[in-house]
């Protein structure tokens, strides 16, 4: 076995070395599109009257490609390698791997063609056609297999707690999206389909679909980083392993029930609309208990941050996840979210997830790996990682920041009214106050993605150096 | 039985399953193993990558 030669050999590091390598270019090709598309809205002439460069098509090609192609390559890479280190045997089913690895990218570049095309189901995060729903289903079949089949011939007596959020990841996303996905073509030889379902069903098996992507593959994907790469990298064990247990069951056992504050104010029944607010709110308590057991991991060792800026990502993505589990609860209150509801707020609050959180664990998870899967003992330059940190957190800052005075602003605006009843503003009038915000946006934006070119940089010194020839280092 | 009856019946079943792990998970007889397996992951010595600054740790040396 070639594949490894600084890790225990029989270990199959290639898939995860490919989706590795995979994460850091479908980050900067997703980041890209939403770089373009936020420009778009500062400046509408950079769709050049083109329609495949409409913001219409642009959008669900920028979300399809941050959550699956980036976040979701972390998540393979991730969790092929903890399984198999945590399992302390190789990965189960030989080439299944990497036919796993090859037919993702077919998902993804499907995706990246037929999205611009204008072919969508326009189900918010579910747009592909049937065809790539197909291919994924069977695509995430083989991994399931894959992965549980490594956990079936494991070497070791228990199964650490970040296989668990990994499989419960894994199972729930194959059931969200069968169940979401369930549609008729309009004949065989047609790309385009009709869900089965109609009217406020649909709506709600969408949100239920949509908060549970947010839930198990943004979150409960993600928390199975956490409980491996921060222990790791902070070289302590877990704050407490009896807590990541109870952090479990309540987390899956609750989150499930979230997705119909997503129609708060809509055609759902008024019950289903209160059951998911409340649902919302009680989320809080397991969210911020797997956060503080995260953080706590740093108790006793938090001068590591000061010359770890690896660790430094990994502990501000923990603050990131406190922040936007503590923000969503509290948008999900009806009245909070008469407010909030179609402003920027909620892009405000998605991007303090997807960036704050998902984008900086995947980040610093990936700078611990990358050494040691290319046989060298730290990244090519430890500055140039704390760099990236901080280009990281200021683009996130700039990013929420102006999502939420925007957000605030617009919420406000729309719903005042005129002594005799009418509306104060037209909506035009609050689009050109949203303006600046849409460029700070840009701006955040930008700093984030630069981030992700000194990420591609430094990841390309780091693999194409000599064998072993890297030493560790600290900041100084 | 009636729907509300077994809806209040079936979350007072999940409560008492919740308060068990609860009780399971912070038990005194638990406490060893659950230690080891957190540890279980900082043992295995197959990394080559040791930070300095970890392995100097006790030492106090810089190497």
């Amino acid at each position: 076995m070639t594949t490894a030669t600084n890790i225990q050999p029989d270990y199959n590091m290639k898939v995860v070395r490919q989706f590795t390598l995979t994460t850091i270019l479908w980050g900067i090709v997703g980041m890209s599109v939403g770089v373009l598309i936020a420009a778009q809205l500062v400046w509408p002439a950079l769709n050049f009257d083109t329609p495949w460069l409409t913001y219409s098509r642009l959008r669900p090609l920028h979300t399809n490609a941050v959550i699956f192609a980036f976040g979701t390559s972390a998540l393979m890479a991730t969790s092929f390698y903890v399984v198999q280190r945590t399992c302390q045997t190789r990965l189960f089913g030989g080439p299944l791997a990497s036919i796993v690895f090859w037919g993702w990218q077919l998902v993804i570049l499907s995706a990246a063609i037929s999205l611009p095309l204008g072919y969508t189901t326009s189900k918010e995060y579910a747009e592909l056609e049937w065809p790539i729903d197909l291919l994924i289903t069977v695509i995430w079949v083989l991994y399931a297999t894959v992965f549980f089949g490594t956990m079936a011939i494991r070497k070791t007596s228990h199964i650490y707690v970040a296989n668990w959020f990994f499989g419960a990841f894994i199972l729930t996303v194959a059931v969200l999206h069968i169940v979401n996905s369930m549609a008729i073509p309009v004949s065989m030889s047609s790309m385009k389909s009709y869900s089965v379902y109609a009217g406020a069903v649909d709506a709600m098996v969408q949100w239920w679909y949509g908060h549970n992507a947010v839930g198990f593959l943004l979150t409960a994907g993600f928390l199975g980083m956490m409980y491996y790469f921060v222990p790791k990298q902070a070289n302590r064990p877990v704050y407490s392993y009896r807590l990541s247990i109870i952090h479990f069951w309540a987390l899956i056992a609750v989150y499930i029930w979230a997705g119909p504050h997503h129609l708060h104010y809509t055609a759902l029944p008024d019950w289903a609309q209160s059951l998911g607010m409340v649902m919302s709110l009680i989320l809080f308590a397991p969210s911020w208990g797997g956060m503080i057991n995260g953080i706590m991991t740093l108790s006793g060792a938090w001068h590591k941050l000061r010359t770890d800026p690896i660790l430094r990502f990994l502990v501000v993505s923990l603050s990131f996840y406190g922040m936007s589990t503590f923000e969503g609860p509290m948008m999900a209150i009806k009245t909070v979210n008469a407010l909030s509801h179609y402003t920027d707020w909620t892009i405000g609050h998605v991007h303090s997830g997807a960036l704050g959180w998902v984008a900086m664990v995947s980040i610093g998870s990936i700078y611990h790996l990358v050494p040691r899967l290319f046989g060298q003992q730290g990244m090519y330059s430890t500055a140039l990682v704390n760099l990236h940190f901080w280009l990281a957190t200021v683009g996130t800052v700039l990013y929420i920041v102006a999502m939420w005075i925007s957000g605030v602003m617009q919420g406000l605006m729309w719903r005042a009214v005129n002594a005799d009843g009418t509306l104060t503003y037209t909506f035009v009038e609050s689009l050109e106050k949203s303006y600046p915000f849409y460029a700070l946006r840009f701006l955040g934006g930008v700093i984030f993605l630069t981030g992700m070119f000194v990420m591609a940089y430094n990841t390309f010194k780091t693999v194409t150096a000599e064998e072993g020839s890297i030493k560790p280092q600290e900041l100084a | 039985m009636d729907f509300g009856t077994f809806n209040g019946l079936y979350t007072l079943f999940l409560i008492i399953i919740f308060v068990g792990l609860i009780l399971w998970a912070y038990s005194k007889k638990q406490k060893k193993s659950f230690e080891e397996m957190g540890n279980s992951i900082l043992e295995d010595d197959l990394d080559s990558t040791q930070y300095e600054s970890t392995s100097s740790e006790h030492t106090g040396a810089k190497k």
